[in-house]
Order: structure tokens, then sequence, then C-alpha cells
């Protein structure tokens, strides 16, 4: 027998306009829980879908017990025994657990009549193996995340799988379920199976897996013995980037205080969150994926309930404030997806600017089509934003000029406090100066900024004051000459204490 | 609640799995209803004559209405059936002179076939919705058959074609033997072949089924293409039955057969539903209709009845079964 089952070497993917797996290699041995990490976007999903017959790759070969083989699709992967559990259970709620586990792949004769008695007792036999509390016959949809996720284990059995992938396995699992979920791992572990774990939750994997392998843009960093590194090795490979970009830095003059919070909670996504930011300031936001950068603005903003928390607006204790009431004092939150959250990709650029404030452009319900042409013009001059018209659907825009309308949407209504959440992700180099000259900017005119970026680069060279995240905590400070990239990857690979116990 | 319901049809209870089938199915409760209010209110609807015709006018929705709900578990929608129906009625008797009676029956049965592989093909390539795609092709085929009929009524010449239809077991005409055959083939097909079971994993959650390797496209494509054969068996059947071939055959029975497959219960998103539900919805429709006109129910009234009892009939299955979660 050799000592490693899967082996992935040089294998190639591109997509259009993006690499997304770099000649990557790396490979499975039987009996070892093997963890793959990486920012979102390094190409963990690319290669487990390459593994499960999801993707094609571009280039490489894979071998399989020693021999090449190509995965032609998601059911000769099974069939081979390779089985990827996914992050969004892949079930289908309306059948039955034992149709479940052999979803598509149920046993029939050759005229394609299910053999009913085989699937159940297949079935039966694969989730008394889990040692599973509920049997073939149960309607999928009644039962619990946790339970559904056994149904799909329970095909590692039913395929007599070699090698099992979980993507993101604990992200809807209660703690409880969590334990019994790595004791259903470490049991299959023992029988040999090999087992690839994605996560980005560093405790875990620092729990369950023998070997890391870190990826970052469609390339691996490398791979390392879980027992012979720490976080902070992991977390530079992660994220550890030697850009020289050039940033422009706003004149550190603060005026008064905009906006403070205290004790800011919200129950299982982050805990006792207090910090201020001041007229004329860029505060940045840093941490890991997963960390609670975003809903910790988006709970200030009123999109998420806070469970607890005082919030103080121009010095004077408010309650937390609904979304409406936000916008209406002057606060404007620049989501992350704009194409989700922030634009309405079949209207031009001039109804986007205005659609957060229409009441600024109309008079009773008729709008006043000529101001907020005005406004267009404004803002689509000031911001260089490249278009044929006010009224080309900005889904045909580049990334950049999109952010760009994003951006003046919230600043037609002369906020006193931008929040921008990841500004510059997915847009070209040239745009990203500009975003960074304007931030600039908007500070200098009085605004209070804050940005969240997960580019370290980016929010050292905008922020004059950084706030590390870790784990749903702020667990450091950094400003002056205390910002630096050492001091955020030692700040962001220290575990919170009071979190991790929890 | 589901908890409970799923455990109760584990044990093995006679009378307690009859309940979980009928609350499933529980358009049999209100089909049941119907036919003792009508009784009570009508002495002519109780009688085996006005049986044996409700069972064959339902029969003919109840055709369309099979396939219908193979497309519909699989989350689509064909509206061209009704229009499909009226191009092979036409086919199988305006043919019948060159060809002869059974040849054109065949073209007729083939032309279903290829105009519901053309649906299929055209939802399941170019991801348009099959809303979409049938209202062109209800629209584009309603249109062949004025065409083709030069916008008269085809007559048989033969009538002994005319005589096909008139087979009777009983009160049981060959169109109504035919759709229960059917209707239990496709339930068979639905609860014991793989086809089936695909039937329900690509409209329950078409992700997790094009990830088990399943193949979706060829999957709808089989499905439309039944649904299209089987609009051509009804058009075929109301060829012998009338002897004529009306351009405007068939017209919004594709709504009425939509009616009664959503009235068995058959959820329009897909992924749930069962021919069971679908013979109680076609019957419910067929009595509700035969018993406002036994009463002497004017026609505007009967619609206005008809719609209200649907939408009653879909406010009561969220009720009953829950299924508002997903």
């Amino acid at each position: 027998m050799t000592d490693v089952i899967l082996e992935v070497r040089d294998i190639t993917k591109t997509f259009p306009g993006v690499k997304a797996l770099d000649a990557v290699s790396f490979d499975i041995r039987p009996g070892e829980v093997h963890a793959l990490v990486g920012e979102n976007g390094a190409g963990k999903s690319t290669l487990m879908k390459t593994l499960a017959g999801l993707h094609q790759p571009d280039g490489g070969e894979i071998l399989y017990m020693g021999k090449p083989i190509t995965v032609a699709g998601p059911l000769e992967a099974r069939q081979e025994g390779i089985l990827l559990i996914h992050q969004e259970l892949s079930l289908s709620p309306e059948l039955s657990v034992a149709e479940n586990i052999y979803l598509g792949a149920w046993p029939t004769n050759r005229f394609g009549v299910l053999k009913k008695r085989e699937l159940r007792q297949n079935s039966a036999k694969a989730l008394k193996a889990l040692g599973c509390g509920f049997g073939p016959d149960v309607r999928v949809g009644t039962l619990s995340v946790a339970m559904q996720q056994m149904v799909e284990i329970a095909r590692a059995e039913a395929f007599r799988a070699n090698v099992v992938i979980f993507d993101e396995p604990t992200a809807s699992l209660t703690d409880n379920e969590k334990d019994q979920l790595f004791q259903t791992i470490r049991n299959l572990k023992s029988k040999g199976v090999g087992i690839v774990y994605i996560s980005h939750k560093m405790d875990e994997i620092f729990d369950i897996t023998d070997r890391i392998t870190v990826l970052r843009d469609g390339q691996v960093q490398g791979t390392v013995d879980t027992a012979g590194t720490d976080l902070n090795q992991i977390t530079r490979m992660m994220i550890g980037r030697t850009l020289d970009n050039y940033f422009v830095k706003a004149k550190a003059e603060f005026g008064e205080e905009v906006l403070r919070v205290e004790g800011l909670s919200n129950k299982g996504l982050f805990r006792d969150v207090s910090f201020s930011v001041r007229q004329g300031e860029v505060l940045g936001l840093y941490g890991l994926v997963g960390a609670g950068r975003s809903e910790v603005v988006e709970t200030i903003f009123g999109v998420r309930k806070a469970d607890g928390g005082k919030l103080w607006w121009n010095g004077a204790e408010i309650p937390l404030p609904t979304p409406r009431q936000s916008i209406d004092m002057g606060m404007a939150l620049v989501p992350e997806s704009r194409k989700e959250q922030g634009l309405v990709l079949m209207m031009g650029g001039r109804e986007n600017t205005s659609l957060p404030h229409l009441q600024l452009f109309s008079s009773g319900s008729i709008m006043d089509k000529k101001k907020e042409l005005e406004t267009y013009r404004k803002y689509q001059e000031a911001l260089a934003i490249k278009t044929t018209g006010p009224d080309q659907a900005v889904s045909q825009l580049s990334g950049g000029n999109q952010q760009k309308f994003v951006l003046a949407k919230w600043l037609c209504a002369n906020p006193k406090l931008i929040i921008l959440d990841e500004p510059t992700r997915g847009i070209d180099v040239g745009s990203k100066s500009a975003i960074h000259e304007l931030i600039a900017e908007l500070a200098e005119k009085g605004l209070a900024v804050i940005v969240i970026s997960s580019e370290m680069p980016e929010v050292l060279g905008v922020s004059h004051r950084v706030l590390t995240m870790s784990e749903g905590a702020v667990v450091a400070a950094f400003e002056g000459d205390g910002l630096t990239e050492e001091n955020l990857i030692d700040a962001v690979s220290h575990q919170p204490a009071s979190v991790a116990a929890e | 609640m589901t908890d409970a319901t799923t455990t109760s049809s584990q044990s093995t209870s006679p009378f307690g799995s009859v309940i979980q089938w009928l609350l499933r199915n529980h358009i049999w409760v209100f089909l049941a209803l119907t036919i003792v209010v009508f009784s009570l209110a009508s002495p002519y609807f109780l009688t085996v004559k006005n049986m044996s015709n409700i069972l064959t006018q339902g029969a003919f929705i109840g055709i369309l209405a099979i396939g219908m709900t193979m497309v519909m578990i699989d989350g689509e929608i064909d509206l061209s059936v009704g229009a499909i129906l009226a191009l092979a009625c036409a086919l199988s008797i305006g043919l019948q002179p060159v060809i002869g009676s059974w040849p054109a029956v065949f073209v007729g049965l083939l032309s279903g076939a290829a105009l519901g592989f053309v649906n299929g093909t055209l939802v399941a390539l170019s991801g348009m919705h099959s809303f979409i795609v049938t209202l062109g092709a209800l629209i584009g085929i309603r249109g062949l058959v004025f065409v083709y009929t030069g916008e008269n009524a085809l007559m048989v010449e033969d009538f002994a074609y005319t005589e096909i239809a008139e087979v009777y077991l009983g009160p049981l005409s060959l169109t109504a033997m035919l759709f229960i055959a059917l209707a239990l083939f496709f339930q068979w097909i639905l609860s014991s072949t793989r086809h089936g079971r695909e039937t329900y994993a690509v409209g329950d959650n078409i992700e997790a089924a094009h990830d088990a390797g399943i193949n979706v496209k060829r999957h709808k494509i089989i499905n439309f293409t039944l649904c299209g054969t089987l609009a051509a068996v009804c058009g075929i059947l109301l060829s012998m039955r009338l002897g004529t071939a009306e351009p405007n055959a068939g017209k919004v029975w594709e709504l009425w057969t939509i009616i009664a497959v959503v009235l068995g219960g058959t959820r329009l998103q897909g992924g749930y539903g069962s021919m069971w539900m679908t013979i109680g919805g076609v019957f419910t429709l067929a009595v509700l209709r035969n018993g406002l006109r036994l009463l002497n129910t004017p026609n505007y009234v009967e619609l206005m009845v008809m719609g209200a009892v649907l939408i009653l009939a879909l406010v009561l299955d969220k009720a009953l079964n829950h299924r508002g979660d997903h």
C-alpha cells in the first residue's frame, strides 16, 4: 500500500480573468486530517471542486492510489471514493435519508427500477456505522442541520470513501454538535480514510488536523506539520504580501468625536466592542475573514440587531439606530458586496446615485429630474467615473467605476461618517489608488471614515489608527509608529482568551 | 410538529398511516366533501351516468395533468400542452385521407413528443425560464394549427375512427381507463424508478442534484418530452371522441391543467407532489364543474366559484402542511 492516497500535481485552473489555481500540488495520506487554509479567493474551493469532479483542471494531474485519473464528474468521484461534503449542504429535503445518501446513484436494476430494499438496508448500515439516531426513511427536511450533515457523511460509509473533503463543516453547528462531528472525523481517520479539512477557524484546525497546507492567490505557500507550527506562522503564510503600493494618507487633523460605541455585542458574531472615531480621522478595522468586522459596522448601522452596547453620536448618547435613522443622521455604509447590496445593476448611474435619498430629489412624490441629473454630473466629474451617459446600466461598468457610484450615492447626502467595507475588493489597481485618494480627501474635508479591509498594505496605508479584530473581539489598537505589518500579524494571530474559552 | 408526523409514519399503525396519507393528500377529503354536497343539492348528480361523464370529462385534463405533474415536480411549467393537443388532434384527423388512420395517429403522437423535446431542450440549454419558453411555444404552435387547418374544423371521413373511443368497461370510457392506467404507471415511475427520484431531486434542490452527478439537462428534456407526448395522447383521444379537429381545441386547457395539479397539492416550485394528488385534483375540478352546471349555475358564477375554491384549497394546503419554510 502506498503512503499517499491522493496526490495533486501542478494543477492549474483558469477562469475568465483569474488564475484560480496556479500549479498547485499537495497530497493526502491515509488516516490523516489535512487542513487547507487561505483567505477568501485563495483557491481552496476551486481545488476541492476539481477533486470532486465539479471542475475540470486546465493542466496538471491527479494521482489516485498511485495512478493518474481524470475525475469526469461528481458521480465518478463518489464511485472512486472521493467525497466532498459541501458547506451549503447538498441534500434534497423532500427525499428520505436513504434516497439522499445515494442521491443520483440509487441502486437500480438495468431498467432503472429502484431496488428499494437494498437502498434501505445499505443506508441503515451506513447510518448505524456512524451511530446516527435516525433511520433511513425519515424525510431529510425534518432533520436538524447537524443530522443533515451526518446524512452527507453517511455517503462516506455507503460509498466506502477513501478521501473525504469537509468544506467549512462547523459553520452552522453548535459546540456540542461540533464535538460529535470531530468524533466522527476521528473515527473515519482511524479507518484509514484521508480527510481534507477546509476552515477559517484556526482553533479547529489546530485541534483536529495533522498537516496544514496554505493557499494564497491560487498558489501553495507551503505544507507544514500541525504539531510543528503555530498560528503566527500560518497567518503569515496566509496574508503576508510584499506589494509596494504608494498610499496617500490624510493630514492628521482631528475634530470632534463623531461616533463612539461601548460594549457593543451581537451574540455569536462579536462581543464587547468599544471604539470611537473623530472628524477627519480614518479608522481601519483589520482582521481575517470571519473575525466579525463587517458584522460590527452592520450592527452600528442597524442592519443587524445588537444584543447590547451603547452608542454616542456627536457626543450625545442615543439608542441604537435603525438603518433609516442612521442614514438620516448622516451615517453611510458602503457594503462589501456592491452587486448584492450596493447597486441596482439595471439602473443607470443617475438613478443609482439618488436612490437612497429620493426625498432630496423630489417634492411630494414627483422626482426633480433636473436636480438629480445635476447631482449625477457633479459626482461623475468629481470622481472621474467613466460612463457613456447618466443612464448607462451600471452592470456594464468596470468594478472600479461601479464602486465609485456606490460612493457617489452615499456622498450626495453629505454624511458625517462614512463606513467603507472592503472598498477596493476586486477592482483594478488604477481605480484602487483613485479610491485611496478619495478616502484621504474625504477625511481632510472633515468626515469621519471607517475602512474595513483584508489587505494589510491598504489598511496601513490609509488609516490613522487601526483596530485589529480576531474571533469577534477587538484585540489591539495601533497608531503612529505602531502601524506596522509585524504588529498587525501578531495581533490577529493572537487568540482572545475570553472568546476562545466560550 | 413535522418531526412528530414523520415518526408517526414510521410507526406501523394502519390508522396512523391513513391519517398521514390523508394529510398529504387532503384533496381527496375535499373531493369527498364536494361529492356529498352536490349529491344533496342535485338528484341528477350521484347517478352512474353522471359519474361516468365526470370520469371521462376529467380524464382529458387528467392526461395533460400527468405530464404537467412530472414537469412541475421538476420545478418547471409547460404552458404549451393545450396547443400541442390541438396540433396532434388536427394531424391525426387531417392526415387520415393521406396516410391512413393509424399512421396519422402515430404522426400526431410524434408531433407531441417532438415539440416536448424542443421545449425541454430550449429550457435546459438556454437557461430561459420554462414559463417564457412554453408561452412562446403555446402561441407559435397554436398559429401552426390555424395554418394547418386553414382556420376550419377538420372532419373525420372514416367514422369507424370515432368508434374506437366508444369502448366502455362498465361506466369507464376508454379515455377514463387510459387516464387511470397512465396515472398509476407514472406514480410507479415517480416512486419506484431512478427517473422518479431524479425528478424530486432536481425540483427540490437543483444544486444538490447537479453536485450528485445527475444529468439535470437530460433529465428535464425527458420530462418535457413526456409531457408533450401525453398532450398528444390527449389530443388524439379528443379527435376520436369528437370526430373533428377544431383549431381552437384545448384552448386554456393548460390553465385548467395547472389548476388541477396545484389543487392536488403538487408544489409549483417543485420537489413535492405525486400522481395521487393530481388524480384527486383532476376529479375535484371535474366534480366542481359538473356539479355547478347541474345546478344551472351561470357560466360566470361558475368561474368565480372555481377561482375562490382554488385559492381556498391552496390556503388549506399551506395551513395543513406547513410547507412555507422552504
